[in-house]
């Protein structure tokens, strides 16, 4: 069993804190690294990929320090955000060398497994740069398991890919992950996160704000109070009812309509049509004020 | 030295439209000295001044820049050299690798045509022969210098080009003690040692220029390694 262990560990950028403090332990399956775009994604990738020294902590695989230490290489596979791979390649060229680098036994062999696996046989002997985004990403995926790793780490693996290559994509993790393998992919997309893995590391503003698998992540983000602008026949009177029926946190009169802070979102969203009904209100509009997934994982962190 | 890192970079170099830069400078060095042939315009003088400004002064440095930077400067930038950091393979040879493809590349592009650029000319005084080992040596301490350049800063190219062009042109015309400190003159130490042309004039002694080209070439390369060592990938976000 193979795990990525992150102790304590910050990174910043001259003043700029990019990760502060996150301690995590990565383990056999699926884990999604789940956060809005600039939360420090890439950079908590890139410290357990080797590419950057954490600024205080340790990043360690299975005992042993990553950084400076290509000795952990022969047992983790890296695909990198970045698309460029070496253009001038065909596909089964660019294997090949991998797997050389990797001073396999058999290189040739290697890579046509490897390329087996991405099912890529059909596009392998074209030049890598006249591929399409989800051949790219196949090939960069097939690059990093040519080694047959006990680590796949994957920074982004389904951006810019469309419905029909996300799905592939997300058949091929399943599989590389039902052999035992411990994976990491990082996404914004709180949807492919949850169909992928198994287990979620939230990550916000650099901080660790919530680990899980995706029920309960899902939990943590619907039994949050909600913000609600409602807008009606009589805002006065339902904003009387509301306060009366102990539905809501917080209910304020602005120009706009109401603005509602009810306190557990599917009791409220259930509640108010009847509580309208009854006070002989009549409702025009009812929009979820902090839906976004910003909101979400602000308040999270502010948890 | 990997045999697959060498491969990659090579053909990255060769392989695209941009290697017929290299051909460029070297080319017009060939032709020069065809010119001057044919219109039997040469002596000795000429074949100096053709030799040493032309080919060690401004084909060598160009070439060496084209080659040092390029071997590793643009896979550091676009991220590809993570396919190869992502390897447990020592830095140690990443950097004597790419450092041989640019010595093997200054060879072919400045190396040999200064070789037939003296045979073109028949420069006498065994200066063709000179000239050729003045470039070579010169080409890999260039080499060195311009690959530790590629691994250190993103401006690499522009930085040597500050180098070749002000510091050994102009600032060695102005202030003589700087000349001293020029890869160029170093080679040219060497080449006049080879040669019994009186034209060739270097500004420093033989043993200082060798033990400058090897100090050089050593420090620039383990500069290289240790860097890489530490090579922080800019984060995407």
């Amino acid at each position: 069993m193979t795990e990525i262990r992150l102790r304590d560990v910050s990174r910043w950028y001259g003043n700029v804190v990019a990760v502060n403090g996150v301690t995590m332990t990565i383990g056999p399956g699926v884990t999604g690294l789940l956060g809005p775009n600039g939360a420090g994604k890439s950079t908590l990738i890139h410290m357990m990929g080797g590419f950057l020294s954490p600024s205080s902590g340790t990043v360690e695989l299975d005992d042993e320090p990553i950084w400076q230490n290509p000795r952990v290489y022969t047992r983790l596979g890296l695909v990198p955000e970045r698309e460029s791979a070496y253009d001038f390649l065909t596909g089964r060229q660019f294997i090949l060398a991998m797997a050389k680098l990797h001073r396999l036994a058999e290189p040739g062999r290697a890579a046509d497994r490897a390329i087996a696996q991405v099912e890529m046989e059909q596009a392998a002997d074209r030049a890598i740069g006249t591929y399409s985004k989800g051949m790219k990403q196949r090939i960069k995926m097939a690059s990093a398991l040519v080694h047959d790793p006990a680590v796949l780490l994957l920074d982004e693996p389904f951006n810019g890919m469309d419905p029909r290559q996300r799905l592939q994509l997300m058949d091929l993790i399943r599989r590389m992950a039902a052999e035992g393998r411990t994976i990491l992919f990082s996404s914004h997309i709180l949807e492919e996160v949850e169909r992928l893995a198994g287990h979620i590391e939230v990550i916000v503003a650099g901080r660790h704000a919530a680990s899980g698998d995706f029920r309960e992540i899902r939990r943590l983000m619907t039994d949050r109070p909600h913000r609600f602008r409602v807008r009606s026949g009589d805002d006065r009177a339902l904003a009387a009812a509301i306060i009366a029926d102990g539905s809501a946190t917080a209910v304020e009169l602005t120009p706009d309509g109401l603005a509602v802070q009810a306190a557990d979102f599917g009791r409220f969203t259930w509640l108010l049509p009847r509580l309208a009904r009854d006070a002989g209100v009549r409702l025009w509009e009812v929009v979820p004020a902090d839906e976004s997934l910003e909101s979400v994982f602000s308040y999270l962190v502010a948890r | 030295m990997n045999p697959t890192i060498a491969m990659i970079t090579f053909r990255s170099m060769l392989g695209r439209r941009r290697a017929l830069l290299l051909f460029v400078l070297p080319g017009l060095l060939l032709l020069l000295s065809l010119v001057l042939r044919l219109t039997d315009t040469n002596d000795m003088e000429v074949d100096t001044n053709v030799l040493q400004t032309f080919a060690l002064g401004a084909v060598l440095p160009l070439l060496a820049l084209i080659a040092g930077t390029g071997v590793i400067g643009p896979e550091i930038d676009d991220g590809q050299i993570m396919y190869i950091l992502t390897k447990p393979v020592p830095r140690r040879t990443v950097v004597l690798t790419k450092l041989a493809v640019a010595i093997v590349l200054v060879t072919l592009f400045a190396a040999v045509p200064t070789l037939l650029a003296g045979l073109i000319l028949g420069a006498p005084a065994g200066l063709t022969p000179a000239f050729t080992v003045g470039v070579l040596v010169g080409g890999v301490a260039y080499a060195a210098v311009f690959v530790a350049l590629g691994v250190l800063s993103r401006n690499a190219v522009t930085i040597g080009l500050l180098y070749a062009l002000v510091w050994e042109s102009l600032f060695g015309n102005f202030a003589p003690g700087a000349k001293k400190a020029s890869i160029v003159q170093w080679a040219l130490s060497v080449t006049h040692s080879l040669t019994d042309a009186s034209t060739v004039h270097p500004a420093v002694s033989l043993p200082t220029a060798v033990t400058m080209l090897v100090v050089v070439t050593l420090a620039a390369t383990v500069l290289a390694t240790v860097r890489l060592r530490s090579l922080t990938v800019a984060s995407a976000e």
